[in-house]
């Protein structure tokens, strides 16, 4: 079993353990230690092939192994990178790995709408944390943002494109879990997005897990009943005897009252759903009475949402003269590129 | 004048045939590799020669063939990249389109040293009369029995095939050639796993430029210890610069690595010498490599004399030096702007990143913008240190080297060129005329003049 | 939208597209060139061709022709098609015109040469004129950097281009009147 140090703190794991998988064994091991942990975007346990997109869960190898002792010379993607026994990384304890994660959250950030205060996802979204936790809002930007009109895909499901920082997961969630991806990513470079391409329905027993392993805004809920803070809800833990035999329907209830006003997979401390649920548990039991309530959803991650602050933090623009005459540049824009 | 190896026949009546070829002493790699040497020989000949991979890297051949993983029952291939984007570099075009025999000869040959029963060659999609130059001769060679089942009775059977792409730069990255081979979108494959040991249809396979695999003829025909006595240490043989810009003479040279960078702007045998006043800068390698001020590329920080090596033009790191890269080489006359150059560079990279990443999805667009305005007259001097802190942002941080590519012109352009960078700030009115430089040109201030 | 117009995402308005008998016979064997259960391969050859059949550009009826045939999910064929910049989403004019912008070619007068065409035909790069004869665009580095300012056209390159040489050219065209495609012999 390979040893690996990260922060000071070791631990050993299986062969082919990721460095992210490493330190998420310490944080479980003894949560004082959870600062370990690197953020994750785009990688998801449950979906092969998933991370290596986001890059915000780059962390320094300082020593690459026993074996090998030079470090890496590139910060590496935790998510996609095995551990090597002896293997010694940095995630919180190097400044210039914690500037390159600042960088990459403000890329991140640049063409991200800054709406939180609107957003459905709001108090639960990823990328809200991320920058709560690791730099300045995209203070610096200045030129207009990319946005795109929300669609429906779908009476159960809801585009927003503006929001999407396109890691990929609702694809994977798409080709592993459904049986016939009809959405994916088209277009290249900061023209990407995620689309049907043709006006079309995503119509799959499992499609809905897309909107849980969505970690912004850009996925959500149409039948959520009310435009409703999800702070302003009740989760409880519930279950019920799924018929399709790929469901475990062990899901959490949103309640109002004794109203259910969404239904969810169950998300363990690092955010990823427990066990994928079906549409049917997700969109039509809207009924407490066809559940079994288990009692209060802990909700454990260290988050927004835990917190109770949901704004984003911004910092003031850096740069201190006024913002230069635009209208023409625009002009030049729309006369080239096409 | 130096022996020239890949381009030593390519004026010769008809060469661009068969016959002529063969007229030409062609295919006798192949005749000598599969009668007389084993495929370990070959290689051993290639390791010999030092050659290094011609596609950008710089990387040893035969170190790269050595990697490639041999599990039993399980086909490896051989890919050649021809998808040639690298903004300066037209090398692989010529070469493929005078003297197509000699890649698939170099295909063949390489193919028996590797145990690839079957080969690609990808050539960008704007290319398609190439790939259409290519499948003629691939059809000549096959009538021939240079290609197909038992070659020369030698019992090694290999077939190749021509794929195009439809206009993408990123698909010249390795593992996004891989993926676009396949169908796929070109979007690069996050590494480990290596094409050596997972590559096209999850196969072993080795991906090499179109140079590396034509040189890998002289190298089996005259043997690598002949091939490796031209150059300077570990720059050994010759390479194909294709030189634009403002120089009197464009076109592709073969050059003996270890020519002197003044003899290779200069004489007439090369580049000419400045069609213009005078000569402002260069880009040695194709527009990922660093832009280096005239005299820098002239001498190296030391003084000495620079020369057409990997290790000479990389002398004093980023800061000071440049690269070989792909050999796409343009120089600048002093009518040029060197803003109006990097947001050109900028522009690029914005418009061909993948956009799997993101900080060269989104950082690639931001350096553009910012640019743009700055040449436009509409900057402010805080853009230039914003584009610094942009472009580190990006570099390094990426899953493949495109990042590196977008980052590296514009961080080298503002520390040989910054004080243009400001005349754009505090001269915005005269920076308004497009050709602003052409009339006047730019003159360093005295605080870079000494610098 | 940077680097390309909006695609056309509906069949409305838009004719049927079958392939033609020879086009036909020639994706067959493009499919049958790559390994056992490897064909999707043959994607990028194919769009060249379903392109080229249709006019020059890629509607909704021509990729779903194409996933068909290849026997692929319709969203496959969009991803792949929107990826490349030589795949049109929306329709072009007879001749499309594509000039090389990059570095190399702007040091030797590619902006001149744009903007000449862009008030010779009346259009802005990326637009087509009125009587469908030429679309503009602006595209990236084409491996022909040395005989720069460049465009292609169809299947040829046009090099060492000057103002006079571009007129002429386009008066050619413009009496051939005669579609040109990539995959051009
Ligand atoms: C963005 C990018 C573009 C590249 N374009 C090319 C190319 O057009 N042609 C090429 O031969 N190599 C290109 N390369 C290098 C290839 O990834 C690879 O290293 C090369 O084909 C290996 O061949 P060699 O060892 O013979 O040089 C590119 C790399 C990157 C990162
Ligand atoms: S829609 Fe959500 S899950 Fe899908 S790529 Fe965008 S951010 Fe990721
Ligand atoms: S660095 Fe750019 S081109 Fe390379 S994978 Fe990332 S987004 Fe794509
Ligand atoms: S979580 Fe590792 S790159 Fe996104
Ligand atoms: S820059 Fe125009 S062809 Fe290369």
């Amino acid at each position: 079993m390979p040893k690996v140090t990260i922060d000071g703190i070791s631990i050993e794991v299986p062969d082919g353990t990721t460095i992210l998988q490493a330190a998420r064994m310490i944080g479980e091991r003894d949560k004082a230690d959870r600062h370990v942990v690197p953020p994750a975007m785009c990688y998801y346990t449950s979906l092969k092939t998933s991370g290596g997109y986001c890059r915000t869960c780059i962390v320094k190898v300082t020593k690459g192994s026993d074996k090998d002792p030079r470090p890496m010379p590139k910060p590496v993607a935790s998510c996609r990178t095995a551990v090597m026994d002896g293997m010694e990384v940095a995630n919180t304890t190097d400044p210039t790995l914690i500037d390159a994660r600042n960088g990459v959250v403000e890329m991140l950030l640049i063409n991200h709408p800054l709406d939180c205060p609107i957003c459905d996802q709001a108090g639960e979204c990823h990328l809200q944390d991320l920058s709560y936790e690791n730099g300045k809002a995209a203070s610096r930007y200045e030129f207009e943002r990319r946005t795109f009109d929300p669609i429906d895909i779908g009476d159960t499901i809801k585009l927003h494109m503006t929001r999407c920082i396109l890691c990929y997961r609702c694809v994977k969630v798409a080709e592993q879990l459904t049986d016939g991806r009809v959405h994916g990513v088209i277009n290249r470079g900061d023209v990407a997005e995620i689309s049907t391409y043709i006006s079309q329905a995503i119509e799959n027993d499992f499609s809905g897990n897309m909107i849980d392993v969505c970690p912004v805004g850009a996925l959500t809920d149409k039948t959520f009943r009310f435009a409703s803070r999800v702070w302003f809800t009740k989760p409880v833990d519930a279950h019920r005897n799924c018929e399709n035999p790929k469901c475990s329907g062990n899901v959490v209830l949103w309640l109002k009252g004794n109203e259910v006003l969404r239904v969810t997979g169950r998300k363990d401390q690092w955010g990823e759903v427990e066990s994928f649920i079906c549409n049917t548990c997700r969109f039509d039991k809207k009924d407490v009475h066809a559940w079994t309530v288990e009692g209060p959803r802990k909700i454990d991650r260290h988050s927004v949402i835990s917190q109770g602050h949901y704004q984003l933090k911004r910092e003031q623009p850096l740069l201190a003269s006024p913002a230069p005459n635009v209208p023409e540049l625009a002009k030049r824009k729309e006369l080239k590129d096409r | 004048m130096a022996r020239k190896l890949l381009f030593e026949h390519i004026d010769k009546p008809g060469i661009r045939g068969l016959e002529g070829y063969r007229a030409n002493g062609g295919y006798r790699s192949v005749e000598k590799a599969l009668r007389t040497m084993s495929p370990d020989a070959v290689l051993e000949e290639v390791k010999k020669s030092g050659l290094r991979g011609r596609g950008g890297a710089g990387f040893p051949t035969g170190m790269k063939w050595s990697f490639l993983a041999k599990p039993e029952g399980v086909p490896r291939y051989l890919v050649v990249n021809a998808d040639e984007s690298e903004p300066g570099t037209f090398k692989d075009r010529y070469l493929m389109e005078r003297i197509p025999h000699i890649l698939v000869e170099g295909m063949i040959t390489s193919s028996f040293a590797l145990g690839a029963k079957t080969s690609y060659v990808y050539v960008r999609g704007e290319y398609f009369y190439v790939a259409r130059i290519l499948e003629q001769a691939i059809a000549e060679a096959r009538a021939a029995g240079w290609l197909g089942k038992n070659i020369l009775g030698s019992g090694f059977d290999h077939d190749i095939h021509v794929q195009v792409g439809a206009g993408a730069y990123i698909c010249g990255e390795e593992t996004a050639l891989l993926e676009s081979l396949e169908g796929k979108r070109g979007n690069p494959r996050i590494k480990p796993p290596f094409p050596a040991v997972k590559g096209l249809y999850d196969c072993p396979t080795v991906v090499n430029n179109v140079e590396t695999i034509a040189a890998v003829v002289p190298i089996v025909n005259d043997g690598g210890e002949e091939y490796a006595k031209i150059g300077i240490g570990k720059s050994t043989g010759t390479k194909l610069i294709s030189a634009g810009g403002n120089i009197k003479r464009p076109g592709v040279y073969e050059i003996d690595l270890g020519i002197t960078c003044d003899e290779f702007i200069n004489s007439d045998e090369y580049c000419g010498g400045v069609d213009g006043r005078a000569f402002k800068a260069v880009v040695p390698g194709g527009s990922s490599v660093p832009i280096v001020p005239y005299e820098l590329f002239l001498k190296t920080p030391t003084g000495e004399n620079r020369l057409m090596t990997y290790e000479s033009l990389s002398e004093g790191g980023f800061a000071q030096g440049t690269m070989m890269g792909s050999g796409g080489f343009y120089a600048y006359n002093d009518a040029q702007c060197i803003v109006r150059s990097t947001w050109n560079h900028a522009r690029f990279y914005h418009h061909e990143s993948c956009g799997q990443c993101s900080p060269c999805r989104e950082g690639t667009g931001w350096l553009d913008k910012v640019l743009e305005r700055l040449e436009h007259g509409e900057g402010r001097m805080e853009d230039i240190d914003l584009l610094w802190d942009i472009q580190r942002k990006i570099e390094g941080n990426t899953i493949c080297p495109l990042g590196d590519a977008a980052a590296w012109p514009v961080a080298s352009a503002i520390r040989h060129f910054r004080d243009e960078f400001e005349y754009h700030v505090t001269h915005r009115e005269k920076v308004k005329d497009p050709k602003h430089f052409a009339r006047e040109p730019f003159r360093k201030s005295a605080k870079f003049a000494t610098a | 939208m940077s680097a390309r117009t909006r695609p056309i995402t509906t069949t409305e308005g838009t004719k049927p597209f079958a392939f033609s008998e020879t086009a036909l016979a020639e994706c067959r064997e493009l499919i049958a060139r790559y390994p056992e259960g490897r064909s999707k391969s043959a994607l990028i050859p194919i769009l060249h061709i379903a392109q080229a059949e249709n006019d020059g550009w890629l509607s909704v009826n021509a990729m779903d022709a194409v996933a068909h045939l290849m026997g692929l999910r319709h969203i496959e064929v969009y991803e792949v098609a929107s990826f490349y910049s030589m795949f049109n989403l929306h329709p072009v004019g007879t001749y499309v015109l594509d000039v090389c912008r990059t570095t190399p070619c702007m040091l030797r007068g590619s902006d001149e040469l744009i903007h000449h065409l862009e008030k010779k035909l009346g259009i802005h790069a990326g637009e087509t004129t009125k009587d469908g004869m030429f679309t503009l665009k602006a595209v990236e580095c084409l491996g022909s950097c040395g005989s720069g300012p460049m465009l292609q056209c169809g299947a040829g390159y046009h090099e060492d281009l000057t103002i006079e040489k571009v007129d002429a050219l386009i008066e050619e065209l413009r009496a051939r009147n005669q579609r040109t495609n990539y995959t051009d012999r």
